[in-house]
């Protein structure tokens, strides 16, 4: 039993990080969201076999809350939103994509150096695997900052928030119900905030280029 | 440390992987063919075209252009030697092949290596526009796979302590969950993209054409011909063969002989062959599924490899 839970607790907490580099990796926006949402479901996943190991019921209900926000609700949300907007599909970078990976691998060291020294002053399965989460909240930060798309900006963010959740559950196994609530329901709230100024955006950038279109034409 | 014994059942071991390889080399290309003829509604050629056409080309006259120099002839036989020592002393079938000991990684890759870089100096030698555009592709394409792999290596030897292959594939053995730790997941993916670089299958090469805007390896070998085009091409395929196995057995260890004996050899040669030709179908199914990537593309590809082995080696850490 232990090895099971060992096995895949690193599997899920694996596959956040891994989900974490494959938005990089990745160009068009619906794939983006698609690893978003594995990653919101590996996110549960380890909520679960945490809960699961400690018998902690609260943190089995946080589980499901995770797996319906992060692993359902809010891909669907960004899905809308790229697919009325049809330029959103390529995104941009700032720094190409070879290069953001690389800078992703040395994210993902700096994370093992320093994350290292915060485990070892009480190491146990769950929290040596806390560097995983640092990582995915560096990850998160550089995909915020070097990417142009609103749609992978909202992306960035919500893989440092996903990173911190799977810090705060392998460290504390979880921070009570009702805080990991009002930050899910948070990060759903921005969202949707985000998808209504994104879609007015669209709107002002797309009559701004026709009037640019009508002058060159007249 | 002592030469005097000879391990017998090593020998026979290493006799069988190099008879396995080398036919099965040909007929893995064969195989994929086929399943790529099947899934875009052809019938394609026999699994076994690749063999007759070796067959074929062995009776031809050699033929070497005017200003080639020794390096157009020695270059097919360095491809080929290079690639049966590689064969000879890794674990396929057994996990105590003939020098099973000096079998470390670095070693095969170097070996592997060689053989890539003899390919390319043919490919110059004749001066031709057409060799030395391949070679240089070719050659960028394997300094670019080339750091995914070495960290890939250092992940899968960190739950073994070393990076010996057959002591990797009896520890692996001995632990089975092993197999599905994250890191041992992560550099599989991340070789799995190394192999499909170095064999030049689909998203990076695409082996079936001619076409001067997408060859590499094509391009390469364009000044050989008759028993020379043959070795480079057997080369080829039992690198190939090599490579599909050791990911399989990487992956799936069992059924890989632990003891010299008849019976478990011939078990293990039945297991491999399967392993070998999952491991096949998998990447004709990703040739099927994807279009070749423009050259200037790959560096994300292999750059995606490369951070995916990072990963690995920093969740073995974690793990540890």
């Amino acid at each position: 039993m232990s090895t099971t839970y060992i096995a895949s607790l690193e599997l899920a907490s694996g596959a956040v990080l891994l989900s974490a580099v494959m938005t990089l990796w990745r160009r068009g926006v619906r794939s983006i969201v698609t690893m978003l949402s594995l990653q919101g479901i590996a996110l549960a996943a380890v909520a679960m076999v945490l809960a699961l190991h400690e018998h902690e019921r609260a943190l089995l209900v946080t589980g499901a809350l995770v797996f319906v926000v992060k692993g359902l609700v809010v891909p669907t949300l960004l899905r809308r939103v790229s697919r009325l907007d049809p330029r959103s599909r390529e995104s941009r970078p700032l720094v190409n994509v070879p290069a953001s990976l690389v800078f992703a691998a040395v994210l993902i060291v700096l994370a093992y150096v320093v994350g290292t020294r915060i485990t070892s002053l009480a190491p146990s399965h769950a929290t040596h695997l806390a560097p995983l989460g640092l990582a995915t909240v560096l990850v998160g930060y550089f995909m915020l900052v070097t990417r142009r798309r609103a749609v992978s900006k909202i992306v960035g963010l919500i893989l440092v928030d996903n990173g911190i959740a799977l810090v705060t559950f392998l460290l504390t196994s979880g921070v009570p119900l009702i805080v990991e609530l009002g930050s899910s329901l948070d990060v759903l709230l921005v969202v949707v905030v985000l998808q209504f100024l994104m879609v007015s955006m669209r709107h002002h950038s797309d009559t701004d280029q026709l009037t640019e279109m009508k002058a060159l034409h007249d | 440390m002592t030469l005097a014994i000879v391990p017998v059942g090593g020998v026979v071991a290493s006799l069988i992987q190099l008879v396995l390889v080398a036919l099965g080399g040909p007929l893995l290309v064969g195989l994929m063919a086929k399943v790529k003829a099947r899934a875009e509604g052809r019938v394609g050629a026999p699994i076994g075209q690749p063999l007759r056409d070796l067959r074929k080309l062995l009776t031809k006259e050699r033929l070497h252009a005017r200003h080639a120099s020794v390096v157009l002839a020695l270059a097919p036989m360095v491809i080929v030697a290079s690639a049966v020592v590689a064969v000879a002393i890794s674990p396929l079938v057994s996990t105590h092949p003939l020098l099973g000991s000096s079998a470390d990684i670095l070693v095969i890759v170097y070996l592997l290596l060689t053989g890539s870089a003899a390919a390319a100096l043919g490919g110059l030698d004749t001066g031709t526009a057409f060799g030395g555009m391949g070679s240089s592709r070719a050659m960028t394409i394997g300094a670019l796979a080339e750091p995914a792999l070495l960290v890939a290596v250092i992940a899968l030897s960190i739950q073994s302590g070393t990076s010996n292959l057959p002591r990797i594939m009896v520890d692996t053995l001995a632990h089975p969950d092993w197999v599905l730790a994250p890191s041992r997941l992560l550099a599989l993916g991340a070789l799995l993209i190394v192999v499909i670089a170095e064999t030049g299958r689909i998203p990076v090469d695409n082996p079936a054409t001619h076409l001067e805007l997408t060859m590499v390896h094509e391009a390469m070998i364009l000044e050989y011909a008759g028993p020379e085009l043959a070795m480079v091409t057997l080369g080829e395929a039992m690198r190939l063969g090599l490579l599909f196995s050791l990911v399989a057995n990487l992956f799936l260890p069992w059924g890989i002989a632990t003891h010299a004996t008849a019976l478990s050899l011939l078990g293990a040669t039945a297991s491999l062959i399967a392993k070998t030709v999952l491991v096949a179908l998998g990447v004709a199914l990703i040739e099927v599924r994807s279009a070749k990537l423009r050259l200037f593309r790959l560096p994300e590809l292999l750059a995606g490899g490369f951070v995916l082995s990072v990963l690995a080696v920093v969740t073995g850490l974690v793990t540890r």
